[in-house]
């Protein structure tokens, strides 16, 4: 059902000239109903189409009164006649990216929320403090519009609580976006004073614990550890009390705001979706996925990505969202490519032999520009500037017809320059060199004069003075386009096959994706055999059973045709670049080149070796994963055990390595629970800092605490202690540790220590890294392009991540990433070729004195130095020139020069914004 | 194209057409675009244009830099605002400097006839990626731009020494160098931008090229004592 959005969309330019006549106004949305929208609008300034819409406040929906923005849009796009559709698309697969719905903190009244002014959701802030917010980015409070200076943050408000309303898991992103929303409003007010009051700190994700380091560390930033409630409102100021626990009993605290840090719900009218899509949930609304498959639901061809999977953080939302696209590629291979259509263009004449001849076309943009600056008198000055032999005026040239008549003006008018005179290049710029390419015009003949966002938007008091503004930016623009040169982009052929290092579950299932598309895979391990950590891992909280499915996993990677396994194997030595890698591989002793358009990096992670309590000096103490394989073989000496104890957080969250391993108290927990069921009479206590049970993991920790695991918490100041002591000629295992709650310390005789050794960068990350040029982070876990948005490749083109390479990780995460990775992979080699922009870098020997200021200033590792026959010169590789010219401001000579924006054109702008010619 | 782009010429170039104020507005520091922060490039030059400026004559007050995203649209007209106001205080290009229009574009021009130089000689601190933006005020000393400024290296081919070998004249990226075969080697002053190419070229045996400092450079051999006299004529073969 495709609801009216009554504007035809293609004739909509965004002018946005209809919002400001509209007279109705109704609470946006999008702004959390804090400020004030009209009836006609655009969502928000992001949105794809960037159109307006109308909504169902309008006067003309209600009352068929008004119609005043069908008089002023000049482009005729506003349709009341549009109604709602039924749409039928035949596909071949679905995915539900339906997202999750903030938790309404209304349903339970003692949050105060909507009763008390100044309590607000941790929603609202975030649009508080955005400069497309509500107040233009100010955070103000809704009683007086005041500049809230004492704010608390109340942490998991509708998470972690089996209270009816409330949902039993941990929300697993409001530790993280609290911190944020403190860095953010301490750079709002440096005096602001800031108070989170939490229960664990749930900082699981990549360099989550610097953030919140870094956040407590901020001055008047305080991090209390309590149950809280709102006590009240003070009526006259409108403040608000919190009440607290503390060591020295209740206390209340007045605050200007409290921010409600609320949790994820799922999407809201779920089940419907549900019923609709056939697939099923899962207990809290979420949908129930595949274990093995996180991204698969119940039903076969749908598929399921972000915050529906339970709730999750943006990086991974964004590897299930490129991993469900590349299972639904997997499923229609066949049909890949059948619907797309290339399109045509006339040959390109060669005009850089002739004078410049500019064709100038001013946009109205409607009112947008019109009104404010004179147009037909700019475009009468235009004509007047050297080598302008044409121009005019348009309404909006973005529309189709202008575009057209751009085209067949340049051809009739025999132009060879085109300057547009309209908005800003950003969204535009490709619309207008296609133009030209119909005309039969290189592309890089166009330029665009901002007339829009730099002119009249900002000076719209001020007619006179835009209207000369809009001059002499044109005449700029003018000047620049006489030096412009026809540029080429780089067609370079892709290889099909991709090479993925590492044969772990992350490097096998991203091999199999891509094998099941078609491609040629060189599968990389370094040891005999396949399989990785995951060859120590033998059940999952979630119950599955990792020894069968890596099995069945190795099983079919070994039976694919397209994958080749090399085992024992190292890579000496890797050049090349996207689309065109040539890697040697030695196995066995032999050297074998292996050229391939893709690399994946899944070098996996490993266990650290504890040096601290009694490690490696008494049989007693193990890791966590030696631990779970003794109890997957019910170790006799284990089964005996009447006490166990765990402690957390051994080799990290320290000095030495200052981040959390993500997956070791979820490894706790499994084994506690693993071994309750097997001998419920067992003592087990857990030593830990913070439970990281994020997610829908939560239960399992609720549910160890049920089955009276004992979950003692310790202070990085005061450490368990573990000793082997000898009483009545027996050796005992002893551990001390505080115990806050009850004030002494415990003194445990424990028959096994479990320790939970931290993750650490495999031993071979660096080489690789090196190898490959790409970066480590601080922690020497491979380092990401976008830590939230491009989260499975580098910031090198053709080279990608996934598993715990990237940081620790559960196995559904790790196969969620590896789908992931393959859906990136595919996206590079399902193109034959690829294209490079022809705005690089260029050298000119003749002038190149081999300083290698250009070659230290490129971190693309574009330039490098050769001997030529005129001894040593900068030689550049513009397939991967990125375009960012760093190296044409170094040069001395001018010897580098970044093509599109030379030296000569920028200077010939400079010279001509002085004055009049 | 990044903030890192902007060349000390594009900013001299403009005081030196009279504009009264240069802004540049880059990205956030520590949210590139690309993977460069260029936009520390760009603070650099910043700094190193400032005390050129101030050595020509232009208080130094008149180049702006500003960091924000595409996004802060207030932020972005507040700092022009804010800008536009200090200028406009300063009033035009040498009124505040209290210098006359024509020596202010003479300073201008020389520094700018220098940049080539400059950043030879500053390579390595142009380079550099510094904390924070203060680091950068204190990353080029007075004087240490005003003596690179005052006494700028010259060139010089001792007509004495050289053995006409052509090596330094194709190797000047600028093509500064006259003379051929058998032809003594010039270097034109006007057209040298003193990048010492030729300086370290000139083959050890010969140690022709000299690098003066401090000192006025010695006039051309006239055009018609540039004729080598070779010791040993070889005989020419065939």
């Amino acid at each position: 059902m495709k609801k009216p959005r009554y504007i035809i969309e293609d004739r909509c330019t965004g002018c946005t000239t209809c919002v400001e006549y509209c007279p109705v106004e109704y609470p946006d949305p999008y702004n959390q109903e804090i400020s004030q929208n009209k009836a006609v609008h655009i969502y928000f300034s992001q949105a794809i189409p960037l159109v307006t819409y109308i909504d169902a406040s309008c006067l003309f929906l209600k009352e068929k009164k008004c119609l005043i923005c069908e008089g002023v849009c000049k482009n005729k796009a506003i349709d009341f006649s549009q109604t709602e559709q039924t749409v039928a698309v035949n596909v071949g697969a679905v995915i539900l990216a339906l997202g999750y719905a903030p938790f309404d903190p209304r349903v339970r009244d003692e949050y105060g929320y909507g009763r008390i002014q100044n309590v607000v959701t941790s929603m609202d802030f975030e649009r508080l403090l955005c400069s497309t917010g509500p107040y233009e980015g100010r955070i103000l409070r809704a009683s007086d519009k005041k500049h809230p200076r004492r704010i608390a943050w109340i942490q998991c408000v509708g998470s972690r609580r089996v209270t009816p309303g409330d949902n039993s898991y941990c929300s697993a992103v409001c530790c993280t976006y609290t911190q944020k929303q403190v860095i953010l409003a301490k750079e709002h007010d440096a005096e602001a004073q800031c108070t989170v009051f939490h229960n664990d700190i749930r900082s699981h994700g990549k360099d989550f614990e610097r953030y919140y380091q870094r956040t407590a560390q901020l001055p008047g930033v305080r991090f209390i550890r309590s149950y809280v409630s709102i006590a009240g409102e003070d009526p006259q100021t409108g403040n608000v009390t919190v009440r607290y626990a503390t060591d020295d009993g209740v206390k209340e605290e007045e605050f200007d705001m409290v921010v409600l840090s609320v949790g994820l719900n799922p999407p809201a009218d779920y089940g419907q979706l549900a019923h609709k899509f056939g697939i099923t949930l899962d207990e809290h609304g979420f949908c129930e996925a595949d274990s093995a498959n996180p991204m698969q639901t119940s039903r076969a061809g749908i598929f399921v990505s972000g915050g529906f999977q339970g709730p999750i953080d943006i990086p991974e939302s964004v590897f299930s969202a490129s991993g469900a696209g590349a299972q639904c590629a997997q499923l229609l291979d066949h049909r890949r490519g059948k619907l797309t259509t290339e399109r045509q263009y006339p040959p390109e004449k060669d005009v850089s032999g002739e004078e410049p001849r500019i064709g100038v076309f001013v946009c109205h943009c409607g009112a947008n520009i019109g009104r404010i600056v004179d147009v037909p008198a700019v475009v009468e000055y235009v004509r007047s500037l050297p080598h302008v032999v044409y121009a005019q005026e348009q309404l909006f040239s973005c529309a189709t017809n202008s575009a057209d008549e751009i085209t067949e003006l340049t051809r009739e008018k025999g132009l060879n320059r085109v300057v547009v005179a309209a908005c800003s290049p950003r969204t535009l710029e490709p619309l207008f060199r296609d133009t030209l390419r119909e005309a039969g015009i290189n592309q890089y003949y166009c330029d665009m004069a901002n007339i829009r966002e730099h002119c009249s938007w900002v000076h719209a008091k001020q007619k006179d003075e835009a209207t000369q503004k809009a001059r002499d930016i044109i005449r700029m623009s003018v000047a620049r386009a006489c030096h412009l040169e026809p540029l080429q982009e780089f067609e370079l052929p892709v290889n099909k096959a991709a090479l993925v290092v590492g044969g772990g579950i992350a490097g096998m299932t991203c091999a199999l994706s891509i094998a099941n598309q078609g491609h040629a895979v060189c599968l990389v391990e370094k040891e005999a055999d396949l399989g990785g950590t995951a060859r120590r891992l033998h059940y999952t909280l979630e119950g599955l059973d990792v020894q069968a499915y890596l099995q069945d996993l190795i099983e079919r990677v070994y039976r694919h045709p397209l994958i080749q396994v090399s085992h024992a194997a190292t890579i000496t030595a890797a050049t090349g670049y996207a689309g065109n890698f040539v890697t040697r591989v030695k196995t066995e002793g032999r050297i074998r080149e292996v050229k391939h358009g893709a690399v994946v990096l899944a070098v996996g992670a490993d266990e650290y070796r504890p040096g601290e309590y009694l490690y490696g000096q008494d049989d007693r103490v193990l890791t966590q994963l030696e631990l779970e394989e003794r109890i997957s073989r019910e170790e006799e000496a284990l089964m005996r055990a009447r006490t166990l104890v765990m402690i957390q957080c051994v080799g990290c969250r320290n000095e030495d390595r200052n981040y959390c391993s993500r997956v070791c108290c979820s490894h706790a927990v499994k084994n506690a629970l693993k071994l309750k069921d097997l001998r419920p009479e067992m003592d087990i206590s857990i030593l830990f800092r913070d439970m990281r049970m994020y997610g829908l993991r939560e239960d399992y920790y609720r549910e160890a605490a049920e089955r009276e695991v004992k979950f003692i918490r310790w202070q990085p100041a005061d450490p368990p202690q573990v000793e082997a002591i000898a009483r009545r000629g027996k050796s005992i295992l002893q551990v001390t540790v505080a115990d806050p709650i009850l004030g002494q310390r415990l003194e445990i005789d424990t028959d096994v220590l479990a320790l939970s050794a931290a993750v650490i960068p495999s031993a071979g990350s660096r080489e690789i890294a090196q190898l490959f040029r790409v970066p480590l982070d601080a922690d020497s876990f491979f380092k990401e392009a976008h830590v939230k948005l491009r989260p499975v490749e580098f910031a090198t083109e053709g080279v990608f991540l996934c598993g715990t390479a990237h940081y620790p990780k559960h196995i559904p995460e790790v196969i969620n990433q590896a789908y992931g990775a393959a859906g990136r992979v595919l996206t590079l080699l399902s193109h034959d070729k690829i294209i490079a922009s022809g705005s690089v870098c260029e050298v000119d020997e003749k002038k190149c004195i081999a300083c290698g200021a250009c070659v230290a200033a490129c971190a693309y590792g574009v330039i490098e130095l050769r001997a030529t026959r005129k001894g040593e010169k900068a030689v550049v590789n513009p397939v991967i020139c990125k375009g960012d010219g760093l190296c044409n401001a170094l040069c001395p000579t001018g010897a580098i020069s970044l093509k599109h924006f030379t030296d000569e054109e920028l200077l010939s702008q400079i010279d001509a914004a002085v004055d009049e010619v | 194209m990044c903030s890192g782009r902007v060349d000390l010429e594009f900013v001299l170039r403009a005081f030196a057409n009279g504009m009264d104020g240069v802004f540049i507005v880059g990205c956030r520091l520590n949210e590139c675009n690309y993977i460069t922060h260029g936009n520390y490039n760009a603070l650099n030059m910043v700094s190193l244009c400032r005390r050129i400026m101030a050595h020509a004559g232009v208080n130094p007050d008149r180049l702006g830099i500003r960091f924000m995203s595409a996004a802060d649209g207030i932020l972005f007209a507040d700092a022009n605002d804010e800008f536009v106001r200090q200028i406009k205080a300063l009033g035009p290009l040498g009124q505040s400097e209290g210098i006359d229009t024509q020596d202010l574009k003479a300073g201008l021009e020389k520094a700018r006839k220098l940049i080539p130089y400059i950043k030879v000689m500053k390579r390595e601190k142009l380079a550099l990626h510094l904390d924070s933006e203060e680091a950068y005020q204190e990353l080029y000393s007075r004087e240490e731009v005003d003596s690179l400024l005052d006494e700028p290296v010259s060139y010089y081919i001792d007509p004495g020494k050289c053995r006409a070998c052509m090596i330094c004249a194709r190797r000047c990226p600028v093509e500064a160098i006259s003379g051929g075969k058998n032809r003594i080697h010039v270097i034109d002053q006007e057209k040298c931008i003193k990048c010492g190419t030729c300086f370290t070229a000139c083959p050890d045996r010969f140690e022709a090229v000299e690098k003066i400092s401090g000192a006025s450079v010695p006039p051309p051999v006239p055009e018609e004592e540039r004729q080598i006299k070779r010791k040993r004529r070889q005989v020419p073969a065939g």
